[in-house]
Parts: C-alpha cells; structure tokens; sequence
C-alpha cells in the first residue's frame, strides 16, 4: 500500500515545504552541535546555554551587545554568501570572494583616502560604490579568463585572492599610511565617515553596542538578489543555465553574457561586504593583513547550506554569525577553540552533499 | 658568497613542501581530478607529524604519521568527491575547512594554550643544511615524471584524466584509478606537511600551512601538469619567499608585497595565455559516473 497522500500534497505547498525543509535543517544543525559538544567532553546543555547567551543574550540582564555582536558579524558573511550563490548558481565555482572583499575595503580606503576633504555622507556613499566596483571588476577578470581564455575559475580567483592581500599590504603599508602613522594599518576614517550606531546606549545597560547602518544594507540585498534571481529574465536564464549548461546553450541564451555578469553581480556583493567591514569597524582603519577574516572563505559553506537561494543565504548566515559569536563565548568560558565551528560547518555540508549524491543515485537507479 | 648560499638553502627550505605537494596534486590532476582541499591536507599532515613525532620521539614515525593522515584526510574527499561524484571544488572547501577545524581543535586539547612552545625531535638536517624531505622531494621529481610518462600505470592515469569513458571502455576502473591518485596525493601532501614541521620548524601552530596548498595548486597549473614544470615553478615560488626574508635581514627596502605577488600574476599570465594549448587534462574536475 502506497503512503499517504496528504503529507505528500502538503509537501507541494512551497511556503510548507521550505518550512519543513528548514525545520529538518535546524534540528540536524542542533543534533550536529550537541555531537560536537560532547565530543568537546562539554555538557550539552551547558554548552547550548554559553553557544545562545553568546549570540542572543540571556533575559536576565537584557543586554543587547550580543545580538548586535550577532547581526555585525551575519551581515558581511550574508553578503559574502549572496556573491558565491549567485557566481555558483551561473556554474562559476568561484572562491574569490575574499580577495573581493580585500580588493573592496582597498578601494573604500582609496576613495576616502582621494575625497578626505567632502562632506562625509557624499564620502561614504562614494566608498560603498567604489567597494562595489572594485570587487566587480576583480571578480570580472576571473570571468574574463573562464569565457574568453578557458582558465579554470578556481585556479584564477586563488591566485586573485592571493594578488589582492599583496596589493593591500603593498597601498597600506605605503602611500595609504601618512607619516608618523607606525601601526600595520591605514589612517583612520574621519568619524563623521563610519555608519551610525543605531542602539542607543542607554538601551543596552549604557554599553556601546556595534549594531550599524550597513547591517540594514547587508540584510537588505537578501531580497533584492532574491528579486534578481526569481522575477527578471537574466536570473531565469541564469538559474537555466547553472541548472543544465547545454539546455541553456540549446535555448540561445547567451551563456558567456550571463556568466560575466553573474560574476560582476558576485564581485559587487563581495566588494559591498570589504566596504561594510570597513565603515562598521571601531576606527575605519584597513590593516595591512588579514582584513576582513575569513568571511570569503566561510561564506562558501554558508551559501551552500541555504541551498545557493538568496533567503537560505540569509538564515544560514543568521545561524553562523550566531553559532560564530557564540563560540567566543564558549571559547572564553571553557577554553574550547573557536575554530570548531569550522568542523561544524564542513560536517553540515558533507552531510548536505553527501544525501544529495545519493538521492540523485537512488533516482538513476529507479529510472 | 655565503648570503648567495643561504639563500639557495633558503628558497628549497621554501620551495620543497611546495614542490611535494604539487606533485601529489599532479598525480591527481592528470586523473581529472581537482583537490582544492591539498591546504587542508597540508595542515593536517604537520599536525600530524608533531604529534607522532612528539609520542614515538622520532621523527621518522612523525613523517610517516604525516603520510597516514594525508591519506585519512584524502579517504574523505574520495568517498565525497570521486565515489558520491559531487562537486570536486565543494569538497575541496569543506576539507579544508575541516582541517582548520580539527587540528585547531585537536592542538588546544593536547598542547593547551601554550602548544607554540613545545618543540618536537625534528628531522637530522642531512647536507646544505636540508633536511631529508628536501632531498626527497627533488628526487621524486624524476621519478613521478618517469611514472607518468613511461609505465603503463601512468599511461592509464593520464587516460583516465582525459577520456575516462573510452579508458573504462578499455578496461581501466575510472574510480579506482582516481581514488588511488587522491590517496597518493593525500599522502604527499601529508608529508609537505611534516616538511614545514619536523623538517623545518618543529612545532604546530593553527593554521601554520599558511596558504602553501594554495600555492601549490598555482604550481600544478603554471608548471603545466608536467613534474619538471612543477620543480621549476616550486623554485620560483620559493626564490620569492626567500628574497623577501633575505632582503629584509639585509635592510633592502624592497617593496616585499609586489615581489610575493608576482609569481601570482605570472601564473595568471601563463593560463592565460596557455589554457587552450590543450596541456590541461581534458575531463579535469568533471565527476565520473559508472554508466
């Protein structure tokens, strides 16, 4: 007897499946923690406890620095994640998203460094649009190679990558650094530069939280790039042509058009999210190395657990800039390094890969 | 004279954890297999190789513990990678990621938070100042070029790497050819990993790989899948290194960036022009599935 057909009409209910879908995710993802944990000979319930009060906060004290801590932290992995579904989904495996976001906080430092003496919003607004620019066009020589010369974008964003950390030592530790200034990094941006804090202190305890405008930025592009993707032509020739690259060529789309411009789109997320980092940070400085952490690189998994969808990239990097802040928690509590969220993240994704595989092997056995 | 000599023992110091790892990768690569998880690989094997070295007291067993992690580390990417067929540069990131993560993990839990300190039994450094693993390293050269060219087992490999149907159609087994490849590239990349270590400074820090995967997959590439290519390449990428750190005890003002930079852009150069010349293994990073 065949199973019941209502939870399967439910399932084609897209809203419930995606609920259903997430639902699984969350508890997996949790299941995924507790595991860890006691592989850390931590108490589960413990370490959950330190992990949320890490990332949300806990009723007793009603502060709000944690969450802030949280969404700073999701919102440049959000937009990291945003620029690798979008160049995965046009079938350029690109993992120059770091080195964008190096090449964007370069040029944000340069055209504040260019335009010191304007006023401060025309500043910053000329700083979030050369971030943008600059990650596009470093972005849009990987493509270039891919279309035009047949070099394999993993090999040429590495090596994009590892040219971007050489011109950011290179500018910082030269002409961007004034006289006298002997620290590795940048001179500070005028204040007046930086993005607004949005919480009051008085709102948290009379503690400055780090909550910024560009966080609204970042979570802002989830559903524009949702819109790209879903309600324009070159999204749907897009999705096409990451879906199946002959059907795509077959249907006289124009496949070299579209991966140019799917890696541009993704250079300018990830140039925006170099900008963010810069303009949300303490004194708007750009060190000479290590700008940015390894956003570019984790944004990678991030993206490939919200399934290379614009909103999925939004909860997934919600949850890991959350599991990111909670583990410092955990780290200064316990001792535990915070570089275990690292298995985590590579466990979910095998996991993820890993069921894909089969079921894909199990529906070519059944055809 | 004596600054022109340390800086050749300097540049394959640099130049032979590089040059093992690259090869490893080229035995994979000419199978049509691409690893960007050779980083993870890496880092695993030097951890690895402090740890076996620091409990047998030898760093011998360190090395060889370096090799069996590489090849645990490569099991992964093959169950993933080449029998689930998915995607080989999705693999490569987790494991890379993973490897962040387990040996930041595992070195805190054994070292505590002080593991900088500890020092391991490193390697005898043999003439000019090298290691073992150097020498090892240069000596594979002919013999990997040997393997690919001139055995029959190569033949298949680099048949596999270009047409992995008419190679199964010939009798070759696809999957079991590349997952023989990975472990082998597993197990040199393990042992680069042991060279940064009990070959050259014997102690674990996190993330101490610092990228030198990456590099090597430059190497493949801009030594054309081609052993010779890569001990030419590996040389150039370790000449860069040792030029800035000599150059700075030397007080020369280079602009020591541009100078690390540049073999990233002649690389770039090289597939640009080069890419279509057909030297690239043809079905490289194109999963196989038994028909």
């Amino acid at each position: 007897m065949k199973s019941s057909p209502i939870p399967r009409m439910a399932l084609q209910n897209p809203v419930l499946r995606i609920a259903a879908q997430s639902a699984g995710a969350i508890a997996c993802l949790l299941l995924l923690l507790v595991i860890t944990l006691v592989g850390l000979r931590i108490a589960p319930g413990e370490g959950l406890h330190q992990l949320w009060t890490g990332a949300v906060g806990s009723a007793e004290d009603g502060r709000l620095y944690p969450i802030s801590a949280t969404l700073v932290e999701t919102a440049p992995l959000l937009l990291a994640a945003l620029s690798v579904g979008i160049a995965w989904r046009s079938g350029m495996f690109s993992i120059g998203a770091q080195g964008q976001i190096l090449i964007g906080g370069l040029c944000a430092t340069i055209s504040a460094h260019v335009l010191k003496n304007l006023a401060p919003q025309f500043v910053c607004t000329v700083m979030l649009i050369s971030a943008m620019g600059g990650g596009s066009l470093w972005s849009f020589i990987a493509a270039w190679l891919k279309v035009k010369r047949g070099v394999q974008e993993v090999i040429s964003t590495i090596m994009l990558n590892y040219i971007a950390i050489h011109v950011v030592g290179w500018l910082v530790l030269g002409p961007l650094r004034a006289q006298g200034n002997y620290l590795a990094e940048s001179d500070p941006l005028p204040p007046g530069v930086m993005f607004a804090r949005l919480i009051p202190a008085a709102w948290s305890d009379h503690i400055q939280t780090t909550l910024h405008t560009g966080v609204l930025l970042a979570l802002l592009a989830a559903p524009i790039m949702w819109v790209f993707q879903f309600r324009t032509r070159s999204g749907f020739n897009l999705r096409i042509l990451g879906a199946n690259p002959n059907a795509a060529r077959v249907a006289g789309i124009h496949t070299e058009y579209l991966q140019l411009l799917a890696m541009a789109v993704s250079g300018a997320l990830a140039g925006l999210a170099g900008a963010i980092i810069l303009l949300g940070s303490t004194t708007g400085s750009l060190p000479s190395v290590s700008f940015g952490g390894t956003s570019g690189f984790t944004a990678i998994p991030v993206a490939l657990l919200g399934g290379l969808h614009p909103i999925g990239a939004l909860l997934s990097a919600l949850f890991f800039g959350g599991l990111t802040q909670g583990c410092r928690n955990l780290e200064q509590n316990t001792g535990v390094s915070s570089v275990v969220i690292y298995v985590i993240q590579a466990a979910a994704v095998l996991a993820v890969v890993g069921i894909r595989a089969m079921k894909e092997r199990s529906e070519e056995a059944g055809t | 004279m004596s600054v022109t000599i340390g800086a050749i023992q300097g540049t394959l110091t640099m130049a032979a954890p590089l040059l093992l790892a690259s090869l490893g990768e080229t035995v994979l690569q000419r199978s049509g297999v691409v690893n960007v998880g050779l980083e993870g690989m890496i880092l695993t094997g030097a951890l690895a190789a402090v740890l076996g070295s620091q409990f047998t007291h030898s760093a011998i067993a360190g090395v060889g513990s370096a090799a069996i992690a590489g090849i645990l580390v490569a099991v992964v990417f093959i169950v993933f990678a080449i029998r689930l067929a998915a995607n080989q540069v999705v693999v490569g990131v987790v494991i890379n990621l993973m490897a962040l993560g387990i040996t930041g993990t595992v070195s805190r839990a054994v070292f505590g938070n002080q593991h900088t300190f500890v020092t391991v039994t490193g390697l005898p450094h043999l003439i000019a100042n090298q290691s073992i693993l150097s020498i090892l390293a240069i000596v594979a050269v002919p013999l990997v070029s040997y393997w690919i060219y001139h055995t029959r087992a190569g033949l298949e490999l680099r048949a596999v790497g270009e047409q992995p149907s008419a190679a199964a159609a010939s009798g070759a087994d696809v999957l079991r050819i590349r997952s023989l490849a990975a472990m082998a590239c597993g197990a040199m990349a393990g042992i680069a990993g042991a060279c940064i270590t009990v070959g050259d400074v014997p102690t674990f820090q996190e993330n101490m790989s610092g990228g030198r995967g990456f590099i090597a997959l430059a190497i493949v590439t801009s030594g054309r899948w081609n052993p010779y290519g890569c001990l030419a390449a590996a040389l150039i990428f370790g000449a860069a290194e040792e030029l800035e750190i000599q150059g700075q005890a030397l007080g020369l003002h280079l602009p020591h960036d541009i100078l690390l930079a540049l073999p990233y852009v002649v690389t770039l150069v090289i597939l640009a022009a080069g890419a279509r010349s057909g030297k690239s293994p043809a079905s490289l990073g194109l999963p196989y599935r038994k028909p």
